[in-house]
């Protein structure tokens, strides 16, 4: 750097008495950790010999994902009355539980992709988890799309592929906008997470004893040799993955809230809902990101590489993404005044006081006050509170989805067609158990693949600068 | 000493610190080399530069898949719903760019996506299990904190003797000679 400065004719003479003192950033790697320190961190997690808390919670995991075997077993064996959908509420808990988990997907992606392109370099400690989570939640979500189909042995009809009948998907419906965004986002999110994990798979398969486990982790790693060629073609298509991951996922939530605000329900048919859905999106999937990353920090001790400046950040986007929520129920109410339109104000006064209030005020209190708390520097240094909070965030938001999708539905034009919608025990078990198959997927990935991107990380230590002295 | 063991693929020293390995890379770049490699467990900032290395041709795959995706989501909106099956809606235009237009997005960035990630495999000759590299003891360390230089055989400059002393005059530990 000293030379660039010398070499600059336009440099002010002043900076030369008083010695600019450099910037202070926050470190993203404490106690000054070398390189092999990070393999060593990263690859013990897969070497060591599986811990006993695994076993048990995998066992747990299993567990509860049967209830969603049973309840889908239960729903196709008999028929799709035994949901607690009927007029008028024809969208209940799967629709919900849908956008739920599809939005905690969405944080992954934003810490994987738009993180990456706006250079924040503490997104490398916790991408690789947050891609997995991504993963496992959009499979968690199309579960619920897929057998609300109801003869879900025709679910194949959502595709564009021939069948014996002559007719095609129909394309006008954002239903369908719906099955192709989400099957590129599970598709691409998938293509950038295997390809950022190449090279830490080939670390493993370098340090690798067993036959098997050198096996195993060589075909994943498809050979990658480090190679700065390799690398120089590795980082543009990392690169160009980020850059259209950018906006696919901000297409998606935005097309999810289409299935929404292209139907002329009252409080559903608005403007403000793409924003607002991809808003939520990203809060709730922050919340999930450190309902899972604390406690494996904390596990797994990786203090150094997860620090307080990684936790600050995310509590801040938490509490960032919460206020703009918040802000976006205060314009709907706003906007329901405005409109003049009884249906649309009457939408919105039943929400807040109607039957279905008690929903409304758990998701405002969760998702608008809570998060205030991160205001304060105390509250985001005391880790517990924070996973509450996080934990608060998680069920506000799938009551946001619960409050739009059943209040709108149950007292729409007419009131002689109004009802009230609950769940039955079948709905209950099949989402209940969506848990634990996201905790069998996400253990699993604990267990056999490289946690923290060991390259990225690396790649942000203060060593790894060439021109350093 | 067989006829097996007389095929060289190249020559290879190591470095302790991302510095040191960069500079020698300059100098290799300055010296004329075409066939070698700098092999490092993270992608050192710069080193392309240093290595003189031409901008990476991945974008010009991501460009073709997100061409034919578009194209790809028009020809399968258009035959469905226009061609093959046509459906009134409205008296609508039987197919426009706007009605189906999040999945000509969608399908643009699926395929491009696909021409990316296929892409990279395909400029780095990948899957490529077998590779004289992985049969070198300290290249294991490399995916860990150590930096190699790699010089192959294939490059006109390339002489046994020649080529371990050049080595050696940029700092290099370990040089060892790589079999085929």
């Amino acid at each position: 750097m000293a030379h660039a400065h010398d070499s600059s004719s336009e440099r002010p003479a002043i900076l030369d008495k008083v010695r600019p003192a450099e910037l202070p950033r926050p470190k993203l790697i404490l106690n000054d950790r070398g390189f092999h320190w990070i393999t060593d961190k990263v690859c013990g997690i897969v070497e060591e010999p599986t811990p006993l808390w695994w076993k048990v919670l995998f066992g747990v995991a299993l567990f509860i994902a049967s209830f969603t075997g049973l309840g889908l077993f239960y729903l196709v064996s008999t028929g799709t009355g035994t949901w607690g959908l009927r007029s008028p509420v024809g969208w209940g808990w799967a629709i919900v539980n849908f956008v739920f988990w599809v939005g905690i997907g969405h944080a992954g992606t934003l810490i994987s992709a738009i993180l990456c392109l706006l250079r924040q370099k503490w997104r490398t400690s916790i991408n690789r988890a947050a891609e997995a989570m991504t993963i496992f939640a959009v499979m968690c979500a199309g579960i619920f799309p897929l057998f609300h189909v109801g003869r879900v042995w025709f679910g194949w009809w959502l595709l564009p592929l021939p069948n014996q009948n002559g007719i095609w998907p129909q394309f006008r419906s954002p239903l369908e906008w719906d099955v192709f965004a989400v099957s590129t986002y599970f598709t691409v999110s998938t293509l950038f997470w295997y390809m950022g994990m190449v090279p830490d798979l080939g670390v493993i398969r370098d340090r690798a004893k067993t036959w098997w486990r050198k096996a195993f982790y060589s075909v994943l790693a498809l050979g990658w040799r480090s190679g700065n060629r390799q690398w120089s073609n590795f980082e543009m298509a990392y690169l160009l993955l980020a850059g259209l991951s950018t906006p696919l996922v901000l297409s998606v939530h935005t097309i999810v809230s289409f299935d929404f605000a292209v139907s002329n329900v009252p409080g559903w048919h608005t403007t403000i809902f793409p924003p607002y859905f991809v808003a939520g999106a990203i809060f709730s999937g922050f919340a999930m990101v450190l309902t899972l990353m604390l406690p494996l920090r904390a596990i797994y001790r990786l203090h150094d590489v997860i620090n307080q400046y990684h936790i600050d950040n995310m509590c801040k986007i938490i509490l960032a993404t919460g206020t703009m929520v918040g802000y976006a129920y205060a314009t709907e109410f706003f906007i329901a005044a405005y409109s003049g339109n009884v249906y649309e104000k009457f939408a919105f006064i039943n929400r807040a006081f109607g039957q279905y209030s008690w929903a409304y005020w758990i998701m405002v209190s969760c998702n608008v006050i809570t998060p205030q708390l991160f205001w304060f520097k105390k509250v985001r240094e005391n880790h517990s509170l924070v996973w509450i909070i996080c934990i608060f965030v998680n069920v506000g938001m799938w009551f946001e989805r619960f409050v739009i999708t059943c209040t709108s539905l149950a007292n729409d034009y007419l009131p002689s067609s109004w009802g009230y919608y609950s769940p039955t025990l079948v709905d209950i078990f099949t989402f209940f158990g969506t848990f634990g198959f996201f905790s069998v997927l996400f253990l699993l990935f604990i267990r056999f693949l490289p946690l923290l991107p060991m390259a990225e990380i690396k790649m942000v230590a203060p060593q790894a600068d060439p021109h350093a002295h | 000493m067989n006829e097996r063991n007389e095929r060289i693929f190249g020559v290879a020293c190591t470095f302790r610190k991302p510095a040191d390995v960069f500079h020698a890379a300059e100098k290799v770049r300055d010296a004329g080399w075409t066939r070698w490699d700098v092999h490092t467990p993270f992608p050192i900032h710069g080193m392309d530069q240093a290595m003189g290395l031409p901008r990476s041709k991945v974008p010009r795959l991501t460009l073709l898949g997100g061409v034919t995706g578009f194209i790809t989501g028009c020809l399968l909106t258009w035959y469905m719903n226009s061609y093959d099956y046509p459906l009134i809606v409205g008296g609508k235009p039987y197919w426009s760019a706007i009605f189906p237009f999040p999945v000509l997005y969608e399908c643009t960035i699926l395929f491009a996506a696909f021409g990316t990630f296929f892409g990279q495999f395909i400029l780095n000759r990948l899957p490529h299990h077998h590779h004289p590299l992985f049969e070198l003891p300290n290249f294991a360390r490399v995916s860990d904190d150590t930096f190699m230089v790699v010089l192959e055989a294939h490059d006109p400059k390339f002489h046994v003797d020649d080529s371990r002393n050049f080595l050696q005059s940029l700092g290099g530990q370990e040089i060892t000679v790589i079999r085929d």
